[in-house]
């Protein structure tokens, strides 16, 4: 269920249509569902043993592919900070990899760093094969430009941590270390993640319970920060689903030390498909029942022309919770080639604590 | 409304009856337009493919990193900039030969390529997988495509070697040039995993916070504007244009003036006819105006289409001259622009208001009954005169106070407008007063009304004969710019050309080789090695010549001033020859010092002359070929001359085109070279002399416009002469005698006027827009030609009034005494 959020990242996908890479080919293949299997590109199956520092490193064999990072941070004095570090692959061609500049990877970045006050943003774009982006396993670092995700030796491979993340614009940077002592969590069915209308499905699991701590320069002022953060990695050779217009996705930080992920995707016909995992305090990841969700719009930001629900109220009655969502900064958009809102929240009600919101499709 | 209505149509009316003062009117207006808005098409069209261009190198708008002592420099590079956070992005090029044609290969890399380059080509919003993905796509302008006689999806070979992605036309591309992917360029020019320099994009950060090696290699940082400026170098051959096309659009106007004023002239029965028939002032003057305005719109249309004719013309020549100069590519075909359309219009609308605004004012003052009073006229245009007379003082004292005290292009064409327009304000003063002092020589009857006649007729003359004046002035001193310009020009290629055969080996490796073969050879008296390399010095590039110390350049040398021993303290090395523009640029003179960053350190270099360097947009250093390779050890030397006897040059480069298989490039004799190099400077002035042209024609128009005007209106002078009894044919001669002794006085005139312009273009002008100052001379017979040539503009422009008074009907002269208003 879980691996819905694989759509969510549409971004990536979107962004390099931009740039021309796979052009009309991805979005015909789109319509075309299940028949549209992207040939030449290694398939996504069940039953796959994940290999750590394997699974770290870049699979250029499928299509598509994210490391992912979203932290929720604070000062010495209290204020809320959101960081948002993104690389992203997408094969051009299938086929063996190959050298130089013929080489069919493209990479695109995505870094944000976001205040009260101020949303800052940046976005880079690499071609592989000469060492300007890429991804290694062992010893593990993700890298596009000047941006890095590396693994602080001794690396412990069953919780991917401690990492070391940066990432600068022109207007903001950020370090962080990525702590954690629990394991990563395998989304979907050991990270075989099913799309449950489209059969489509992806690799993909995740670090919910990292602690970063570094530092944030902002307007020439360098804040000593702190808090939860959160990694997705996941790859896949899936097209995407064509009758979805957006998605409105949630990681939910909860005060008691669960996580909570939610999405809704909506379609072209008005529809709304929910999905979401409950990630317990013992690591357990448990899928929640579509009819189980319940998001809504509580106010609207008028942002980059475009009215984005930026509050928004979550009831999962299963499982007790009720809570009003409210951003950090309701103009956290990234006016990338491929535009958006992410940007941290707070929220409060049955349960109290912080995450990250995701909309696209506005 | 309906009363406007028949205003309109008894107005119109008067058209009818004139028909060709109606097609003066359309003349002048659309002369007027034409001519300005094709010079504008013209600068809108080099422009926008400046843009172009620098939007693909990278020379405006964007900063570049080169390794200056080499053409290439490893790949790595960037990787590395780019992961300490650089937005730098690779660029491969170099020149090669496709078809048989030698273009720019232009290897890019589109994903990481600046945003500002991106966003004005079109590569970003190509379909980027087809352009770096196998086999690739090969991006290239249209003409290009035509030059090469290839089609779309053609895959030719560059340099015989390796095939080019299938060819693709983007008509935004810059003729000249194939753009591939870095990739492909680098496989095609065998350079695996080298580049020629990084274009910078926006950053915060400049060249100081630049490592100081970055992948072994120390590079530099060409800061934005100071390699391939195009529109910095170029603007003062555009205001050059504009200058001429505002000088043809007053002329036009002058014609419209005369037509309006013709027009207004013949009308006043009729206005006050109307205006007696209680047709308000203010609705006739509405009517009048929304009269012109709808003339106006119709001859500033048929103007653009002329402009754009004109512009289409001119093209090739002012591409050839841009090319020839500046290395600017024009592509081959006009493109334009909504703006130059509403631009055009504009002008022309505009221009016949200013033209008609004195005819405007006259009639809404217009008194109801008012008798003809040219006598008293005249006394009033006395008073006018004196006051023309002073701002003709004032023009002139601007002049030199703008001579002096200016410094740039712009202060320089100041000089000249204020120069012309003083001279065009003095004429009517002038011819006043030459006719006055021809009235007081005389005694007889007839000559002394000849003489005073003459000075009632100026005031509607002196308009024509100051375009007359301002055609002639500006053909004599463009003339003569062009003449010592042509001369000095064939004397300086004689100098800087001295070699008898020139040969470019395509890399040391093979000049080597040419170079043991030629020293095997008795018919080869010298091999002249020669290098170049380039620098930045204040942030402009600058050429570094190596030259040899043989006599062929001691005795050849275009050198405007030296020390004694300038060729030996050279010879030492620590000495240099500079370009008169470097020399001005730098305001450095023989005497001063010159540093120059080379790999090894700086080079302190003595200035010991200043050579003449006519038509490089850079400077240029000449130093000793051996101290250059020695401070730049890594300049290629593949160039060198070759000094042979003439009976023996033709089997010389025989021979060696058979044995290296060199082409025409690389390749050349001195006739060839100097042949090419004429032709290029011949047509870099084609455009200013056919404008000229222009100008002259036009002034003749406007001299006919006016005589015609004044046939009409002098009858009622003419009629008593008639009536006392001499005959039609004495009084057409007398005619003629007059026109023509004024049209002579103002050629005259223009003469020494023209001569003042030509001073200025060439000590100013000339020398704020190209850098070097020519001798000036002066060139008798074309004065003489150009002085025909006016008054055979004059003699046409006259016959026509002159015949039809010859011919005029008896009954319309005594027909005057009825009407006499």
């Amino acid at each position: 269920m879980s691996a819905d959020r694989g759509i969510s990242r549409r971004a990536f996908a979107a962004g390099l249509m931009w740039l021309g890479v796979g052009g009309a080919r991805a979005r015909a293949q789109g319509f075309a569902g299940l028949g549209g299997e992207a040939s030449g590109f290694a398939p996504v199956v069940p039953g796959k043993r994940f290999v750590f520092p394997g699974d770290f490193g870049a699979h250029p064999d499928f299509r598509i592919e994210w490391w992912y990072v979203t932290a929720n941070l604070r000062d010495a004095g209290g204020a809320a900070y959101g960081a948002q570090w993104t690389l992203f692959r997408q094969a051009m061609a299938p086929g063996p990899q190959r050298e130089g500049w013929a080489n069919q990877q493209v990479w695109m970045g995505h870094a944000a760093v976001t205040s009260a006050s101020v949303h800052r943003f940046s976005e880079t774009f690499a071609r592989g094969g000469v060492g300007q982006a890429g991804a290694t396993a062992a010893p593990f670092e993700a890298w596009i430009d000047a941006w890095r995700m590396v693994a602080v030796p001794p690396l412990s491979n069953h919780a991917f941590a401690p990492l070391h993340l940066t990432a600068a614009g022109t207007d903001f940077e950020y370090a962080l270390r990525l702590d954690a002592e629990r394991p990563l969590v395998l989304q979907g069915v050991h990270g075989y993640s099913r799309k449950s209308e489209r059969g489509q499905a992806s690799y993909y699991y995740s670090q919910p319970y990292f602690t970063a701590t570094g530092s944030i320069g902002l307007d020439g002022k360098t804040i000593a920060v702190s808090g939860p953060a959160w990694l997705d990695r996941e790859w896949s050779s899936q097209p995407l689903a064509a009758d979805q217009t957006g998605w409105d996705w949630f990681s939910l930080h909860l005060d008691g030390g669960d996580k909570v992920m939610l999405f809704r995707l909506r379609r072209k016909d008005g529809g709304h498909y929910f999905a979401g995992n409950w990630i317990g305090r013992d690591g357990q990841s448990i899928p929640l029942p579509s009819d189980a969700i319940e998001m809504t719009p509580l106010a609207f930001t008028d942002v980059a022309a475009r009215r984005v629900p930026t509050q928004w109220r979550i009831t999962v009655p299963a499982r007790d919770l009720a809570i009003d969502c409210a951003p950090l900064n309701a103009r956290s958009w990234m006016a990338t080639a491929f535009a958006y809102w992410e940007g941290p929240i707070a929220f409060h009600g049955s349960h109290g604590g912080v995450g990250y919101l995701e909309m696209t499709g506005y | 409304m309906m009363r406007a209505v028949w205003v309109l149509a008894v107005l119109l009316s008067h058209w009818r009856r004139h028909p060709m003062q109606l097609a003066t009117l359309l003349v002048g207006l659309i002369a007027a337009t034409a001519l300005w808005s094709g010079v504008q098409a013209l600068n809108q069209q080099a422009r926008a493919s400046y843009d172009r261009a620098a939007a693909l190198f990278g020379g405006v708008r964007t900063a570049m990193l080169i390794d200056p002592a080499h053409a290439t420099f490893p790949q790595t590079a960037f990787v590395e900039l780019r992961r300490a956070g650089w937005p730098v992005s690779p660029v491969l090029e170099d020149r090669v030969q496709v078809n048989g044609r030698s273009v720019r290969l232009l290897g890019i890399e589109p994903v990481t390529m600046p945003v500002e380059m991106a966003s004005s080509s079109a590569i970003a919003r190509n379909d980027l997988h087809a352009f770096v993905a196998p086999p690739g796509r090969t991006l290239v302008a249209p003409e290009t495509l035509r030059d090469l006689g290839l089609t779309a999806g053609a895959t030719p070979r560059v340099n015989d070697g390796a095939e080019l992605p299938p060819l693709q036309a983007q008509p935004q591309l810059t003729p000249g040039v194939l753009i591939v992917d870095i990739g492909v360029a680098q496989r095609m020019l065998d350079q695996p995993g080298q580049i020629s320099r990084l274009l910078v994009g926006k950053t915060g950060r400049s060249a100081h916070d630049l490592p100081d090696r970055v992948a072994g290699t120390t590079l530099q940082w060409v800061a934005p504007d100071s390699e391939t400026d195009l529109a910095r170098l170029t603007d003062s051959f555009h205001l050059n244009l504009t200058a001429f096309g505002l000088l043809s659009f007053l002329v036009g106007l002058f014609i419209v003036n005369s037509a309006i004023g013709l027009a207004f002239e013949q009308r006043l029965p009729t206005l006050r006819t109307l205006r007696a028939c209680g047709v308000s002032a203010r609705l006739l003057n509405a009517v009048v105006v929304i009269e012109l305005v709808s003339i106006a719109l119709f001859g500033g249309l048929v103007g653009l289409v002329g402009g754009y004719v004109i512009a289409a013309a001119l093209l090739p020549d002012v591409a050839a001259s841009l090319r020839g100069l500046y290395g600017a590519q024009l592509p081959g075909a006009l493109s334009l622009q909504p703006q130059w359309w509403l631009a055009g219009i504009a002008m022309s609308v505009l221009g016949a208001l200013a033209a008609a605004s004195a005819s405007l004012v006259r009639m809404a003052r217009l008194p109801l009954l008012a008798a003809a009073q040219p006598y008293a006229w005249q006394q009033a245009q006395r008073r006018w005169l004196w006051r023309q007379g002073a701002l003709a003082v004032a023009m002139l004292i601007a002049a030199v106070v703008i001579l002096l005290v200016g410094d740039s292009l712009l202060a320089g064409f100041g000089v000249l407008a204020a120069l012309l327009l003083s001279a065009a304000l003095a004429l009517p003063v002038l011819l006043d007063t030459v006719l006055r002092l021809g009235g007081k020589g005389t005694r007889a009857a007839l000559p002394t009304w000849f003489w005073a006649d003459s000075r009632q007729q100026l005031p509607g003359l002196s308009l024509a004969l100051m375009a007359l004046l301002l055609a002639l002035a500006v053909n004599v001193g463009v003339g003569t710019m062009v003449q010592s310009f042509s001369a000095t020009f064939v004397r300086w290629l004689d100098g800087r050309l001295a070699a008898d055969v020139y040969v470019r080996a395509g890399n040391d490796k093979q000049a080597a080789e040419i170079r043991r073969w030629l020293a095997a050879r008795s018919d080869v008296a010298a091999v002249l090695p020669g290098a170049r390399t380039e620098v930045q010095i204040d942030g402009a590039p600058v050429e570094v010549m190596g030259v040899a110390d043989h006599a062929t350049y001691r005795d050849n040398w275009p050198l405007l001033h030296s020390v004694n021993n300038g060729w030996d303290r050279v010879h030492a090395g620590d000495a240099a020859f500079i370009s008169e523009q470097l020399s001005r640029r730098l305001h450095l003179d023989v005497g001063s010092n010159l540093r120059i960053a080379a790999p090894g350190g700086e080079w302190p270099l003595a200035i010991v002359g200043i050579y003449a360097d006519y038509g490089n947009p850079k400077g240029q250093v000449a130093v000793n070929v051996d101290a250059l390779l020695q401070h730049f050890p890594d300049t290629p030397q593949t160039r060198f001359g070759l000094r042979v006897a003439p009976e023996h040059i033709a089997g010389v480069m025989a021979a060696m085109r058979a044995a290296f298989h060199l082409d025409a490039r690389q390749l050349a004799d001195q006739a060839t070279v100097k042949t090419e190099s004429k032709r290029i400077f011949n047509r870099t002035f084609a455009v200013t002399a056919a404008l000229n042209a222009f100008t002259l024609g036009v002034a003749g128009v406007a001299l006919l416009t006016s005589l015609l005007t004044l046939s009409g209106s002098r009858l009622p002078q003419l009629a008593p002469l008639w009536a006392i009894g001499m005959t039609r044919r004495t009084l057409a001669g007398i005619e003629l005698l007059k026109t023509m002794a004024v049209a002579l006085i103002t050629a005259l005139l223009a003469l020494p006027l023209g001569l003042l312009v030509a001073w200025c273009l060439i000590a100013v002008v000339n020398v704020k827009a190209f850098g070097w100052r020519l001798p000036f001379q002066v060139f008798p017979m074309q004065l003489l030609e150009l002085l025909g040539v006016a008054m055979l503009a004059a003699l046409l422009a006259t016959l026509l009034p002159i015949l039809k008074l010859a011919r005029i009907q008896p009954a319309t002269l005594i027909k005057i005494f009825a009407n006499e208003r």
